[in-house]
């Protein structure tokens, strides 16, 4: 679909004209395609190449990485998984204690998500559907969360949950990523709701449901594809934050995040860099994998099927 | 409203009065819906900014803490003692070369890639999600991969440079203040770290300029170049004069959205070089004050003073924008 409409909104043929063969519209147009496929590939190699040195560094040692720094692929008998043993391997078995963090990550994460969700469903069903006093200015409060930096929250929330006795906890954690969080849920859900015709909830409402029935038996799983793209969204986020956790957990180290413990890692020159690579990986596969996977969902949504109905 | 009806409006007020509960109805049903969210911003964000105002001119410290009330007497020292400091002024301008700098060539970077993918071709749809990348990586991934590749020792670029590009010595990109380069027979002296991170800051958020672009790109009406074209006008004529000013607004958000963003940045700076080799910025700067040196009041002075000079800045774009669609 997007390939026939940009075909179509940038012609290729040049007007015959009577202007020579060397005309500036020729040069341009063939400068400009190939430039364009330099572009693109200077691009892809730019954007993939650190990743790649962090695979392929990971399944090698440090050994032979300080050996032979240039060379990229490991050669077959320096191939190894060591490294990730190592770092996934907890501290009493001589590891780094990675499966921990990834634990605490996924927690965290998890947590996030389902009450981010669970506030953000009502509140978007709230500013798209419903007319009240205010409704204007709760939109720009959460537009302005979704702008606000966090290093602006760092000191009143390191101090607040340090009185409170939450710092140091895994819940305070949760609780900051979800009030930085539902904001946006709620910006990305409510877009979605005003896709989804008023029509249809009317119905509902006229058969007897009530205002909660029909948010739960109509608009709820028409917004599956939605609520699963801001759930992956938000997951996202909570597992790659990183100043928080450093301002929560740096003391307490079986609590610290797949972020904090490769960050706090990496500092000390204890810790081979290779396996550090490998927590490098650890770190960064779930989030690709998770968005190659809500890419699609994305993609495949219920707005075709939507639009032809 | 419906509550003031003329008495002789009898027969009208019936269902007018239902609607009035109806409505009443929907804003109580509105706010329940929203009450959650409202109070969890509220506690966690707005509160606490408001009381970073307050502790701003406190004298508090992390070590008197547990003694010390919630407010105490008002002082302006903190205030005086950030603006004051060594390297508060160094700092403001770091952060601002490091917010213009990475704010234009994510952008550019994004508009290239943007025009460059704008024709279909086979695996585009794989291209476009290659390229994003680097913005959904964790940011302690990705700085920690940055920071062995340009490692003096082990990392790839400087073996590169060395062996391939006939550099003397290896480069300690994220460790150096400055080198030498001499350009035209002078010798100009080159901000490496800084350059550094600002290259990462590319790298990083060039793809949020991508997607911003792409969409708005797919949205620009193809009648337009199509009558362009028919003029007779050339490939880059026709992006100077058509699609550019078409993609100028939306260009001009999104440089804004990148600049709040970078301006107020920690995390990348902060893993990749610590703030130092000048490289601090002002966000750094409340890190330290918080964590290094336990003085809770100047950190929130500095925060309060990061805050105003975006603010300041942000008013300014926003003014000079408004300007020119009025000139238009």
């Amino acid at each position: 679909m997007t390939a026939t409409r940009a075909v179509a909104a940038s012609p290729v043929e040049a007007p015959r004209g009577s202007r020579g063969r060397w005309s500036r519209d020729r040069v341009e147009t063939r400068v400009l395609g190939v430039l364009r496929w330099v572009v693109v590939l200077g691009l892809l190699l730019f954007t993939l190449f650190p990743f790649a040195y962090m695979v392929l560094l990971s399944f090698r040692d440090l050994s032979s990485l300080a050996a032979d720094p240039g060379r990229l692929l490991p050669t077959g008998d320096e191939l190894t998984l060591s490294t990730y043993r190592d770092v996934l391997a907890p501290e009493s078995a001589g590891g780094q204690g990675f499966i921990t963090f990834i634990r605490n990550s996924g927690v965290v994460a998890l947590l996030t998500v389902a009450v981010s969700l669970a506030l953000a469903l009502p509140g978007a069903y709230a500013v798209s559907r419903l007319r009240f006093r205010g409704r204007r200015q709760v939109s720009v409060l959460f537009l302005a969360v979704y702008l606000f930096p966090s290093i602006l929250l760092a000191v009143p929330l390191f101090i607040g949950f340090t009185r409170l006795g939450l710092r140091g906890e895994l819940a305070g954690l949760v609780l900051v990523y979800v009030a930085q969080t539902v904001a946006v849920s709620i910006y990305m859900l409510r877009n979605y709701f005003l896709t989804v015709p008023a029509s249809v909830e009317e119905a509902a409402a006229m058969d007897g449901a009530g205002r909660l029935g029909v948010l739960r038996h109509v608009s709820l799983p028409l917004a599956v594809p939605a609520i699963a793209a801001n759930g992956l969204f938000v997951f996202m986020i909570a597992w790659n934050e990183f100043l928080f956790a450093l301002l929560f957990l740096v003391e307490d180290r079986p609590r610290w995040t797949v972020s904090l413990g490769l960050s706090q890692l990496a500092g000390s020159f204890e810790v081979p860099t290779t396996v550090l690579m490998a927590g490098s990986v650890v770190l960064t596969l779930p989030v690709v994998l998770l968005f190659f996977g809500s890419e699609r969902l994305l993609r495949g949504g219920l707005t075709a099927g939507a639009e032809k109905g | 409203m419906s509550a003031r009806r003329a008495p002789g409006a009898q027969d009208a007020a019936g269902p007018v009065r239902r609607r009035g509960g109806l409505e009443r109805a929907e804003a109580r049903a509105g706010l329940a819906f929203l009450s959650p969210t409202l109070l969890v911003v509220l506690a966690v964000i707005v509160l606490p900014v408001l009381w970073t105002v307050v502790m701003a001119f406190q004298d508090i410290r992390l070590v008197t803490l547990a003694t010390s009330g919630l407010v105490g007497e008002a002082t302006l020292d903190n205030v005086r003692e950030v603006l004051t400091s060594d390297g508060f002024w160094g700092a403001l301008g770091t952060t601002l070369t490091y917010s213009v700098l990475g704010t234009a060539s994510a952008v550019g970077l994004g508009l290239a890639g943007a025009l460059a993918l704008r024709r279909g071709f086979r695996g585009r749809g794989l291209v476009r999600g290659a390229l994003l990348l680097p913005y959904v990586a964790p940011v302690v991934a990705a700085t920690f991969v940055w920071g062995v590749m340009l490692n003096p020792q082990l990392g790839i670029v400087n073996h590169w440079g060395t062996t391939l590009l006939g550099w003397d010595e290896p480069i300690a990109f994220l460790s150096q203040r400055t080198s030498d380069v001499s350009v035209l027979g002078a010798t100009v002296p080159v901000p490496t770290a800084l350059l550094t991170v600002v290259a990462f800051e590319m790298w990083r958020s060039f793809p949020f300029a991508l997607l911003f672009l792409t969409a708005r790109l797919e949205a620009v009406p193809g009648v337009l170049e199509e009558a362009a074209l028919v003029d007779g006008a050339t490939p880059t004529q026709r992006f100077r004069h058509v699609l550019l000013p078409q993609l100028l607004p939306t260009i001009g958000v999104l440089a804004l959205l990148r600049f709040i963003w970078t301006f107020t940045s920690f995390d990348e700076i902060y893993l990749l070089t610590g703030g130092g080799a000048g490289t601090e910025v002002l966000s750094v700067r409340v890190f330290d004050y918080l964590v290094s040196r336990g003085d809770v009041g100047a950190a929130s002075a500095q925060a309060l003073v990061l805050a105003l000079v975006l603010v300041v800045l942000v008013a300014v774009y926003l003014r000079t924008g408004h300007h020119e669609e009025e000139e238009q």
